[in-house]
């Protein structure tokens, strides 16, 4: 019989169970449901798990484990049951869509570095791919890369574009799409997606309480502002 | 009760075993590369493992002792000097006020470890002192320590300081750790399959095997970069990212590969071909570019129990190093 899900081992101190590699809310929902399956009944060693589009890992002691559980063959033979049942035990909810986080975005050259290519690429206006980035609500699917950067899908497939193949400078509060996903740069960095606009709010600090704005499961929708207001919004 | 940076190496940070527990906003562990060799450090002054060290790269920093301290310097061999005396490796040093520690001359390894008795003083971000460069968080505020930098300690070496005899600078406690299990063989690295694995062609899976790569200068605390024959798959298709860890080895899309480090990002998107085992994370860190590296497969259960072996070792050492520090303190 065909599984739904494959788990397989990250090393010797980590799992990852797979529900089918691709982009899928309802994937992501399972996904985040198995996570706080686990959160409420934690095992002993479990240090640390990941969330990613239709994957779990799990990161865990095996030292610790095995102390607890002293009949295992292996840790990970004990994860993998775990996991087992966390997907048998978890129940996948839809978040609730009132909540949508609205963000500012100037798409004006001097920060979408990318937009004058993308318009040549591929034969739109800068007003439609405006229009087609804002007109969307977009999943946080994954928080990954960089301390608050959300991976938030999926865009128009008019606007698709494959990402650089080097990494250029990118700075902070960069809007840019890569593949089927859109997303904010929190900080200054290398990066590969194509950019097409800055928004002025801070995405990750590292001393707030919760260093970061977006969460996984958010809805979220762009929407633009001139560069007057970026400055203005900058400054406060 | 302190110490000063008198003049910075490339990359001196404070570390401890990393920050677990906040991958959901994207924050990655970090933690020491050679996670071994700080825990032994600790044990050596007689710390818990979960106290911050610093960790040093070559060029390596100059530092002045403002106190007299116990101190342990472990990992890779930079020669390390105290005023004009050479200082040993994997040993608990008392060192005198005022003297200046320094490291002339690279002769094995990638990175050592400075603990002091009591550790640093120093404030925790999410739990854990180590630093996050990205983040500009954790550790010494964020960042790699520079000229001027005085780091406290939490607890003055007292009861040690009366060990120095009249003038001397130092004075070395007569006992060690034995590490050379862990650091034997250092290019031989075991690894187990990842889940890509069977994407790479047949050829590609006996030239992993059997071929040798080549640290490359452009690794760092993300990764380290190897270069050698190109590896293939037979299956290309799209991979949507996913989670990685400490130790995996991704193949990229020009066929080399890169062993992600304790800097790594929390996901990633390449194939995951293979996972250096925990137990050879250690010598696999104190690789330098040009060095060569041959992986071998292995099976969990070894590499479960090679680990658990290590760690025994490791408790071993901390309560003979408890038992002699106990002696010296009653």
């Amino acid at each position: 019989m065909d599984l739904p899900y494959k788990i397989f081992p990250l090393g010797d101190a980590a799992a990852c169970i797979d529900l089918g590699n691709r982009i899928d809310a309802g994937l992501n929902r399972k996904v985040i449901a198995m996570n706080n399956w686990l959160r409420r009944n934690p095992f002993e060693g479990l240090k640390d798990t990941v969330i990613a589009y239709s994957s779990l890992s799990i990161y865990y002691d095996p030292i610790n484990l095995r102390n607890k559980n002293k009949s295992v063959s292996t840790a990970f033979e004990f994860v993998r049951q775990n996991l087992e049942t966390a997907y048998q035990e978890s129940v996948a909810i839809e978040e609730n869509n009132n909540d949508i986080i609205r963000i500012p975005v100037c798409y004006s050259n001097d920060f979408g570095i990318d937009m004058e290519f993308l318009v040549k690429e591929k034969n739109i206006s800068r007003e439609e791919i405006i229009h087609l980035h804002t007109s969307k609500i977009y999943r946080v699917y994954m928080i990954g890369f960089l301390p608050g950067f959300s991976y938030l899908g999926q865009i128009d497939e008019k606007l698709m574009m494959p990402r650089k193949l080097k990494p250029v400078p990118v700075a902070a509060g960069n809007v840019g799409i890569a593949g089927s996903q859109t997303g904010i740069y929190p900080l200054d960095t290398p990066g590969g997606w194509q950019i097409i606009g800055r928004t002025p709010l801070k995405l990750f600090e590292a001393n707030a309480a919760c260093p970061v704005v977006l969460g996984i499961g958010n809805q979220v929708q762009f929407y633009e502002i001139s560069k007057e207001e970026f400055e203005k919004i900058n400054l406060t | 009760m302190s110490l000063s940076i008198i003049k910075p190496g490339l990359l001196d940070t404070l570390q401890d075993h990393g920050r677990y527990d906040y991958s959901h906003w994207g924050i990655n562990p970090g933690g020491a590369m050679d996670a071994y060799a700080a825990q032994v450090a600790n044990r050596l002054v007689g710390n818990n493992d979960n106290e911050s060290v610093i960790e040093i790269h070559f060029p390596a920093p100059q530092i002045l002792f403002n106190q007299n301290a116990l101190i342990a310097i472990t990992g890779a061999d930079f020669s390390p000097l105290l005023n004009e005396q050479a200082l040993s490796l994997w040993q608990p040093n008392v060192v005198r006020k005022n003297t200046v520690l320094q490291f002339p001359k690279l002769k094995y390894g990638a990175m050592c470890y400075l603990a002091v008795h009591g550790g640093f003083c120093i404030d925790k971000w999410l739990n854990s002192y180590s630093t996050n460069l990205k983040a500009s968080a954790g550790g010494f505020f964020g960042r790699q320590l520079k000229k001027g930098d005085e780091l406290f300690f939490k607890e003055n070496s007292i009861y040690f300081a009366g060990l120095l005899k009249d003038e001397d600078t130092l004075e070395s406690l007569p006992w060690r750790a034995d590490v050379r299990k862990v650091y034997e063989h250092p290019h031989e690295i075991s690894i187990i399959k990842g889940n890509e694995w069977e994407r790479l062609t047949g050829k590609s899976q006996y030239d992993f095997i059997e071929n040798n790569f080549i640290v490359h200068p452009s690794s760092d605390r993300m990764g380290y970069q190897l270069r050698g024959i190109p590896l293939k798959c037979d299956n290309n298709s799209d991979m949507v990212s996913s989670g990685v860890n400490f130790g995996t080895i991704q193949l990229l899309p020009d066929g080399q590969l890169i062993v992600l480090m304790a800097d790594h990002q929390t996901t990633g998107g390449y194939p995951r071909i293979g996972h250096v085992i925990s137990a050879h994370l250690p010598k696999f860190a104190q690789l330098r570019p040009s060095d060569s590296v041959h992986f071998k497969l292995t099976d969990l259960a070894l590499a479960e129990a090679l680990l658990i072996s290590q760690q025994n070792d490791l408790h071993i050492l901390e309560r003979a190093c408890h038992d002699h520090l106990n002696v010296i303190v009653c």
